[in-house]
C-alpha cells in the first residue's frame, strides 16, 4: 500500500505515512500527533479522521481501540471569524 | 448575554421530540440547528419506516419530519427556534456561543439538551481523497434532497441498512450499483432489504473490502479484496469494478464534540457506535443539567431517537420545575416504547452497550 495516498485527516491533509513517520519517532498519542502535524485541528475538528486515528495507533501499539486515550475537545467546534468575535464582545457591553 | 432555561442543542428527532414535550410541560426552550431546515437526517429519507405505528411505521422519514416540526411550531410562544446558527461552544458555567449571521452570541441557559446526532465513519484506502467518492449521507443528500444523480456506475461499501436502503434508492434513480461490500462475513442491514436487493440482481459480497481508488481528476476505478477471518487480506483475491461514483456506508459515530467539551464524562463503546457521553438515571451526563439524547449519546434508528427526544424533554422539564400534566403516564408509555424497539434484531447489541454506558 502507498501510505503516502492515503488522507487521513482532509481537512489538514496528513496522511497514513505522516501519521507512521510520527509514531517511529515515538509519538504515538493523539494530542502528540495533533500538535506535530495539525491532525484534527481543522475545520471539522477531527469528526471525521478521530476514529481513524484511533485505530492506527491502535494498531501500532497492540492496544484495545477502547483503550487509546482520545483527544481533548475544545471550544470553537469550528471556524469563527475574529471579527464575529469582536463585535460580539462589543454587544456585550 | 440572552437568558434561556432551557436550550436544545440539535433540530432532528431526537431535538424536536424534546422540544415538544418541555413545551407541553410548559417549559419554554430555545432550539438550535445548523441547517436551514429542521429535522435532521429524517429529511434526506425518502423511504418508509418499520416497525410500530407509534414511531411512525409506514411514514416516509421527510414526512416524519415534517410532522415532528409542525408538533414543534404549534408552541411559538414557549419555543424559540434559531435555524441556520452553529452551536461552537459550551463552557462549565453552561453558557452556549453561537453562530448566527456571522454573529457570536452568548447564552446563558440553566440546562442543555444535546442532541446533535451522529457523523460517517470514514475508511483509510489509497487515493480515499478522490472526487466521485462519497458517504452516504452525501449521496442521500445529493439525490433525495437536490435531485442529482451521483454518478451512473457505483460500488457501495457496506451493508446495513443505510448502504441497502441507499443502493436500493440508487438504483430507482437509474444509477447501476455493481456490487455492495461488506467487509465483515455477515450482512449487516435487515434481511428484508437485502433479499429486496438481491431481487434486482445486485450482488453482496461478504468479507471484502476496498483497497484502493484509481483514477487522475476522479475515480476511474478501484480495487476490492477479500479478507480472511482475521480481517487479513486474501492475496490474489482483487478485483477491479469500473466506476464513476463509490459510496461508503460503514456506520455512524455519535457527535460528541459539545459533551467532550463541557468536560462530562465519556467511554469508547463500539455497540453504540464509538466514544459516548456516560448516562446518569435522569438521562443527564455527568454534569448536572446536561442531557444528551438520540445518537449523539449513542447510535440507534430515527424511531428510538424519537423516543429519548421526548423522555428526555419531561425529564430535563421536570427538573427546571415544570412538569408535564401526564408526566408519569408518558414517562412509562415511552420507557415501554424503548424497550420494545430495543428487543428488536440489534436490540442485543444496544442493551450491552447501554449497560456499559450507564453511571
Amino acid at each position: 500500500m502507498s501510505e503516502k495516498d492515503v488522507i487521513i485527516c482532509r481537512c489538514e491533509d496528513v496522511t497514513l505515512q505522516d501519521l507512521h513517520d510520527m509514531m517511529d519517532q515515538g509519538y504515538t498519542s493523539f494530542e502528540e500527533l495533533k500538535r506535530l502535524l495539525r491532525i484534527g485541528m481543522g475545520p471539522c475538528q477531527s469528526n471525521t479522521c478521530g476514529q481513524l486515528v484511533q485505530r492506527e495507533i491502535s494498531k501500532y501499539l497492540k492496544v484495545k481501540l477502547e483503550d487509546v486515550k482520545t483527544q481533548k475537545v475544545r471550544p470553537l467546534a469550528t471556524g469563527v471569524k475574529l471579527n464575529s468575535i469582536c463585535e460580539g464582545a462589543n454587544n456585550e457591553s | 448575554m440572552i437568558n434561556k432555561d432551557l436550550v436544545i442543542i440539535g433540530g432532528g428527532p431526537a431535538g424536536l421530540c424534546a422540544a415538544k414535550m418541555a413545551a407541553e410541560a410548559g417549559q419554554s426552550c430555545l432550539l438550535i440547528d445548523r441547517n436551514r431546515t429542521l429535522g435532521g437526517q429524517l429529511i434526506k429519507q425518502t423511504h418508509m419506516f418499520f416497525g410500530s405505528e407509534k414511531q411512525f411505521a409506514k411514514t416516509r422519514g421527510i414526512d416524519i419530519a415534517n410532522k415532528l416540526v409542525e408538533d414543534v411550531r404549534k408552541h411559538p410562544d414557549l419555543i424559540e427556534i434559531w435555524d441556520d446558527a452553529t452551536v461552537v461552544g459550551l463552557y462549565q458555567d453552561k453558557v452556549i456561543t453561537v453562530l448566527k449571521n456571522e454573529l457570536y452570541i452568548k447564552v446563558q441557559s440553566k440546562a442543555v439538551i444535546i442532541s446533535t446526532g451522529a457523523s460517517e465513519k470514514v475508511l483509510a484506502f489509497e487515493n480515499n481523497d478522490l472526487p466521485g467518492i462519497y458517504g452516504a449521507g452525501a449521496v442521500q443528500t445529493l439525490m433525495n434532497v437536490y435531485g442529482v444523480k451521483p454518478g451512473s456506475r457505483i460500488v457501495m461499501v457496506g451493508s446495513g441498512n443505510i448502504g441497502l436502503i441507499v443502493s436500493y434508492q440508487l438504483m430507482q434513480a437509474g444509477v447501476r450499483v455493481l456490487s455492495i461490500i461488506e467487509a465483515s462475513p455477515k450482512i449487516g442491514g435487515y434481511k428484508v432489504h437485502a433479499s429486496k436487493i438481491r431481487r434486482l440482481g445486485i450482488d453482496i459480497v461478504t468479507s471484502c473490502t476496498i483497497k484502493k481508488a484509481i483514477g487522475t481528476e476522479a475515480v476511474e476505478k478501484i480495487v476490492t479484496v477479500k479478507l480472511d477471518e482475521k480481517w487479513n487480506e486474501v492475496p490474489g483475491s482483487e478485483k477491479e469494478y469500473e466506476v464513476d461514483a463509490v459510496c461508503i456506508a460503514v456506520g455512524l459515530t455519535p457527535l460528541t464534540n459539545l459533551q467532550s467539551m463541557i468536560g462530562s464524562e465519556m467511554k469508547y463503546i463500539s455497540e453504540l457506535g464509538g466514544l459516548v457521553p456516560v448516562i446518569y438515571p435522569n438521562h443527564e451526563t455527568s454534569i448536572e443539567n446536561i442531557f444528551s439524547c438520540g445518537d449523539a449519546s449513542g447510535i440507534e434508528e430515527a424511531s428510538s431517537a424519537i423516543v429519548e427526544g421526548y423522555i428526555t424533554g419531561l425529564l430535563a422539564s421536570k427538573k427546571l420545575g415544570n412538569v408535564h400534566p401526564r408526566y408519569d403516564e408518558l414517562m412509562d408509555e415511552y420507557n415501554t416504547q424503548l424497550n420494545n424497539l430495543r428487543n428488536g434484531p440489534f436490540g442485543d447489541k444496544i442493551l450491552n452497550g447501554l449497560k456499559k454506558q450507564g453511571a
